[in-house]
């Protein structure tokens, strides 16, 4: 059994234990304490029955941290040996951890954290790697997080917007250290599709799906953006482009719209293109026009404008750009790349040395440099 | 073992020899000068010399507390501001030698041309936390 399998039992075991009465803070200790040991001990004695392996071992566990607890509390607190007999799950246990992790008095830091935890049975030292902070900070994030929802029952119903919100930044997180977040967060998600038939959770599945897709052509081998009308399309994963629009078209033929699927349709239009000049751009504006309909984000609006510049031309675009706050994260990027395409490559050079010095990450700051420099270089010539 | 920060600065460091801002580079110049710098990182890292480092945006506000019940004060980014810090990077090294040695190789890192940059880095020793164990 490999890791990710025994990862996806993880929930499910926490809720039995919380079902025989187990806290949940100690409960998701304990199930934590079970995975490492049965990561030591499975491959040379595989068990029969997975998930019944790390119930007991798991409880063990619990019962061993609630007396510790309770000793050094100095209190005598009687906790039974034999588990008592589980009530049927009325709800799916599974489901209720994501609700629980992700519930809106947590700060989206630690929701994420707690729901790769609990929800999908990483370490806190692979949280750690990930986040590239040390994990006696993650230890207490998510410690502190445990804490927070300590009170909430665990059968009340949740919000399905945190949730998705919480998997759409694990997504966003990538790919640091030694575990792909990206990767783990369609796991869940699809876990969570196929649980709730949500056509929100449908829509950033295909929304996922259709991103990952792209990724083995994003960077370049010396690590460098490649933004995506120069992307070799030959390298977009296929499998994972049909897989995205099966799913993405179940969810919108249930007539419910929702920013991840309108988003999800954007990315699927731009899949659906051989080349990039063969990118249906005018339906593209036409699911921005949704999607601003939906979110009235700025953001939106200020990718809707760059959509509208290939539909109409770049005049069309920055007329578009013109209505929206400068101030605006990426503005000047986008101002840019209308520039240019507009003929105005000395504008476009300046835009994109002031969206070099604004850029939030190395990878975009090196592009636009890069961007700057190359306008530079023909105007000198 | 001693540890040094190297301190890259975007203003505040004296005139870099090869002073040309980055952005009226050649693309192909940008490149190079970006994987000298990873190749440098990697190479310490490999050596076990390498601690730490972080790219720091060139935007940066200044916080100041105004007093109980009221919320904090923020202001700028200065464009006058004499000092401003562009990254760092942490060695830790066996002398003072050393780490000047390194500080001029990242310092020879490539620019506009081709040539070197020439740049001014500020090397500054850490303080130890705890007191030596021989007296």
């Amino acid at each position: 059994m490999n890791e990710a399998l025994l990862r996806e039992l993880v929930p499910a075991v926490i809720g039995v234990l919380v079902r025989r009465g187990a806290d949940f803070a100690t409960a998701e200790d304990a199930v934590q304490e079970a995975l490492i040991e049965a990561v030591r001990v499975w491959p040379d004695d595989p068990p029969r029955e997975p998930k019944g392996w790390l119930v007991t071992v798991a409880w063990r566990k619990f019962l061993d941290l609630a007396r510790a607890d309770a000793a050094r509390r100095r209190r005598e607190e009687r906790v039974d040996e034999q588990p008592p007999a589980e009530p049927a799950p009325a709800t799916d246990d599974t489901l209720q951890l994501y609700f629980l992790c992700a519930h809106p008095s947590l700060s989206p830091a630690s929701a994420v954290a707690l729901t790769l935890r609990a929800v999908g049975g990483l370490t806190t030292r692979q949280i750690a790697a990930a986040y590239l902070v040390p994990e006696a900070t993650m230890a207490q994030r998510i410690s502190r997080a445990k804490r927070t929802v300590a009170r909430v029952r665990f059968d009340q119903p949740g919000e399905m917007a945190t949730v998705l919100r919480v998997l759409y930044l694990a997504f966003n997180e990538g790919y640091s250290g030694d575990v792909d977040l990206a990767a783990e967060a369609i796991r869940l998600t699809r876990q969570l599709a196929t649980r709730t038939m949500h056509e929100e959770a449908a829509g950033l599945l295909a929304l996922m799906l259709l991103h990952h897709a792209r990724r083995p052509a994003r960077t370049g081998t010396d690590g460098r953006l490649i933004p995506l009308a120069e992307q070799d399309r030959s390298r977009w994963d296929t499998r994972l482009i049909a897989e995205g629009v099966d799913v993405l078209q179940a969810a919108l033929a249930r007539d419910r719209l929702g920013e991840y699927q309108a988003q999800a349709a954007i990315a699927a239009l731009h899949a659906d293109a051989p080349t990039a000049a063969e990118t249906d751009w005018v339906q593209i504006v036409e699911w921005y026009d949704e999607l601003v309909a939906l979110t009235d984000s700025p953001i939106v609006r200020l990718n809707r404008a760059v959509a509208l510049g290939e539909a109409d031309g770049p005049q069309a675009g920055l007329a578009a750009l013109a209505e929206l706050d400068e101030g605006l994260p990426r503005y000047p990027a986008a101002a840019a790349y209308l520039h240019e395409r507009a003929g105005d490559r000395a504008t476009a050079a300046r835009l994109y040395a002031t969206a070099a010095r604004a850029a939030v990450t190395i990878p975009e700051r090196d592009h636009l440099t890069r961007q700057a420099a190359r306008l530079n270089t023909g105007l000198r010539s | 073992m001693a540890k040094y920060l190297l301190l890259k600065h975007y203003r505040g460091a004296p005139a870099a020899v090869n002073d040309v801002p980055m952005d009226r580079w050649t693309p192909e110049e940008v490149t190079a000068h970006l994987k000298y710098m990873d190749d440098f990182a990697k190479r310490l890292e490999r050596d076990g010399e390498y601690v730490g480092g972080v790219a720091l945006s060139p935007e940066g506000t200044f916080v100041r507390y105004d007093g109980e019940g009221r919320p904090p004060v923020t202001d700028g980014p200065f464009a006058e501001t004499k000092d401003l810090i562009a990254g760092w990077m942490v060695i830790d090294v066996d002398s003072y030698e050393r780490a000047v040695e390194l500080a001029g190789e990242l310092s020879a890192a490539p620019g506009a041309g081709g040539r070197p940059i020439h740049e001014w880095l500020e090397l500054r020793p850490f303080l130890a936390d705890h007191a030596d164990t021989t007296e």
